[in-house]
């Protein structure tokens, strides 16, 4: 079970992915997007069967909707992580509400894209989530910033509440629509670079208990999910 | 607030407030004998309450007319440091208080005349009828009241027809005042279910504490009347076997009861929530449905169809965030997303909008949004078929930012023909006019155009 090295299915094959959304038609239709893309084992409408889905078939990268009923992604990330802690998930969601988003990716999702992504898109963040890397959307990246902005109180840990300028920077990229590679091209780094700037970003988003973050939330409610 | 029992009450006229008089009447504990009513009186005329004291026993020595006085100003005044007197709290509506208090007191000064006159009942009568006089007053007040068709008794009025009991309106002289007159403990009870059936607790509360106290003055005054004439021995015992017998109903009736409360509650809180329903499915059916047909009758049309699908989860959203229309002008973002979805539905393009920070709207930030849109329209006129446009808008203390991004064949902004207005005149001009700044840059490795859009914001 817990073989976290060298993944079976990395680098050959394709992705083995779970599908767990609560609405019948949208796993059907990412069904017939992802065909021939990645391997899918099998699909859940519920927190429950999705625990029970993902134990039993073990995938590489769940597919998550962030809002379902009986508590939502957060809930299945939860549970899985129990027993199956090397599982990683990809946060799929038409909601662009920041505070379960962040909610998502701060319970361990490795990633965040909306449900409008493309097919090939959506194939692309699966395998990427699979080598472990963080997967972030436009949408995802303006949160983040969101969240982040603002200064400081004095007893912080900056290594952990802080986002550096070139994280900074390449989110704004990000935000602004520029693909990893072309990030890397614009500011002279390999992609890999990019990669390991995001994936900082996940990991300080994921351990700070800044508290600016769940203010900002509760912020974000009350001026509705858009902002 | 503050009342003139005394004086008012002498003259047999209602108490009425004397809101201009400085200092209010108050009843003064700190130096209280009974209730502080000469304490608090003597303190406001000047005098030693001693003086008023002696006048109160003396009063009350002599037929007793100094303790009904007494106790309606303990009633009406409020302690020193209270806001409302004891009756205010208990009082919903001043006027059925001064309608009962006035009616006892009118009756009183009749039958004080009469004993002048030598047409004398004695006490065991007088008493008992001032005070049910002004308990049936309470009640004829309550129950016209109620009848006078406020909105709490005209609400339920369709659905309760058949609960409708004595007590709670449409007859009131026969109803409320028969069950008073009977004296019966069953009529003391009857206000008070259809009150609560009714789903009236917020009005229902004072409305009844003032039923309640009116039937048990008019009760009492009963008692007092029977005790003072001696029958009230024989009485007792059929008194106890009424009681008993009600308690026993009472008890088997409780639970059921208790139930009819509860559906009701329910039923109401069902037809609510039906009410929503229905308000959603209205909504629902302009929007939504509307926009599945026009997908249906265009099929053949993938662009507009995708253009259709998108206005329409739009609008849903901003209708389940419950954002309103002028509420979405006043920020920068919600502005900008504003322009987004305008232009994305021109031109069938999709667009990307996120925005980080935001700001109220002024004149700068007005510039900013007209040059974005201008450059989102760019966009999707020279770039739409080559994918989504990203818009991006970074709003914070120094200044306002904002990209818009495509991934058409890009062009060198160096090379933008002097005739081509849109760039040169709505964006980079608009934004110099202003003090901002605009530059247009290629996007590395042939992969689109890029909009900058820089404003700073004076503070």
């Amino acid at each position: 079970m817990s073989h976290d090295a060298p993944d079976p299915g990395r680098g050959g094959g394709l992705p083995r992915v779970v599908l767990v959304d609560d609405h019948h038609l949208f796993r059907a239709g990412v069904r017939s997007e992802l065909d021939g893309l990645v391997e899918i084992l099998g699909d859940a409408a519920t927190v429950e069967a999705a625990v029970e889905c993902v134990r039993a078939t073990e995938p590489d990268v769940v597919l998550l909707d962030v809002q379902m009923p009986g508590g939502g992604g957060v809930e299945v990330i939860r549970q899985v992580a129990q027993t199956h802690p090397e599982t990683r998930f990809l946060a799929l969601s038409v909601s662009d509400a920041a505070e379960d988003v962040i909610a998502v990716i701060r319970a361990g999702a490795r990633g965040y894209v909306t449900k409008t992504i493309s097919g090939p898109e959506l194939a692309d963040a699966i395998a990427r989530v699979r080598e472990g890397d963080a997967v972030f959307s436009p949408r995802l990246a303006g949160f983040v910033l969101d969240a982040f902005a603002g200064s400081l109180p004095a007893q912080v840990d900056p290594e952990l509440d802080q986002l550096t300028a070139r994280e900074r920077e390449v989110l704004r990229l990000i935000a602004r629509g520029y693909l990893y590679k072309e990030i890397a091209q614009r500011l002279g780094i390999s992609a890999k670079t990019v990669e390991a700037h995001v994936s900082a970003v996940l990991r300080k988003l994921q351990l700070t208990n800044r508290h600016e973050l769940s203010r900002w939330a509760v912020e974000r409610r009350l001026i509705g999910p858009e902002g | 607030m503050s009342v003139r029992p005394a004086e008012g009450s002498e003259a047999g006229a209602p108490t009425a407030p004397a809101s201009s008089r400085p200092p209010p009447v108050r009843r003064d504990l700190s130096r209280r004998v009974l209730g502080g009513v000469c304490a608090g009186i003597g303190r406001r005329l000047g005098i030693d309450p001693i003086v008023l004291r002696v006048g109160f026993v003396a009063a009350a020595v002599s037929g007793g007319v100094g303790i009904l006085l007494y106790a309606i100003a303990w009633a009406f005044v409020p302690a020193e440091g209270a806001q409302r007197s004891a009756a205010a709290r208990i009082r919903g509506r001043r006027e059925s208080w001064q309608a009962a208090a006035g009616t006892g007191l009118l009756v009183l000064s009749a039958l004080l005349v009469f004993r002048e006159l030598g047409i004398w009942f004695s006490d065991a009568l007088v008493w008992p009828v001032v005070v049910a006089a002004a308990g049936a007053a309470l009640i004829w007040r309550q129950s016209t009241s109620a009848t006078g068709g406020g909105p709490a008794a005209a609400a339920p009025a369709g659905r309760t027809s058949a609960l409708a009991t004595p007590g709670s309106r449409t007859e009131p002289p026969g109803a409320s005042p028969a069950g008073a007159g009977g004296g019966s403990a069953a009529e003391a009870a009857a206000p008070t279910p259809p009150r609560v059936i009714t789903g009236l607790p917020l009005r229902g509360g004072p409305a009844l504490s003032r039923a309640g106290l009116g039937v048990a003055l008019v009760l009492g005054a009963g008692l007092f009347f029977l005790q003072a004439n001696g029958a009230l021995g024989a009485l007792r015992d059929v008194l106890l076997a009424v009681v008993v017998v009600l308690i026993a109903v009472g008890l088997i009736l409780a639970p059921w009861w208790w139930r009819l409360v509860r559906n009701l509650t329910e039923e109401r809180t069902e037809r609510i929530r039906s009410q929503e329903r229905a308000e959603m499915a209205a909504h629902l059916h302009d929007s939504v449905l509307q926009t599945l047909a026009l997908v249906q009758r265009r099929a053949e049309d993938p662009r507009e169809v995708a253009g259709l699908a998108r206005r329409q989860e739009r609008e849903l959203r901003a209708w389940l965030t419950g954002r309103s229309e002028p509420e979405a002008r006043r920020s920068v973002s919600t502005a900008l997303e504003g322009v987004a979805a305008e232009v994305e539905e021109t031109h069938g393009i999709p667009i990307d909008v996120v925005s980080v920070g935001d700001a109220p709207v002024d004149d700068d930030a007005l510039t900013v949004i007209a040059a974005a849109r201008e450059a989102l329209v760019n966009a999707a006129r020279f770039a739409g078929e080559h994918g989504p446009v990203s818009l991006y808008a970074e709003v914070d203390d120094e200044r306002l930012h904002v990209f818009v991004r495509d991934r058409g064949p890009g062009f060198d902004p160096s090379a933008i023909p002097t005739d081509r207005r849109g760039v040169r005149e709505s964006i980079i001009g608009r934004m110099q006019r202003r003090g901002g700044r605009a530059t247009v840059h290629a996007a590395p490795g042939g992969g689109g155009t890029e909009v900058e859009l820089v404003m700073e914001r004076e503070r």
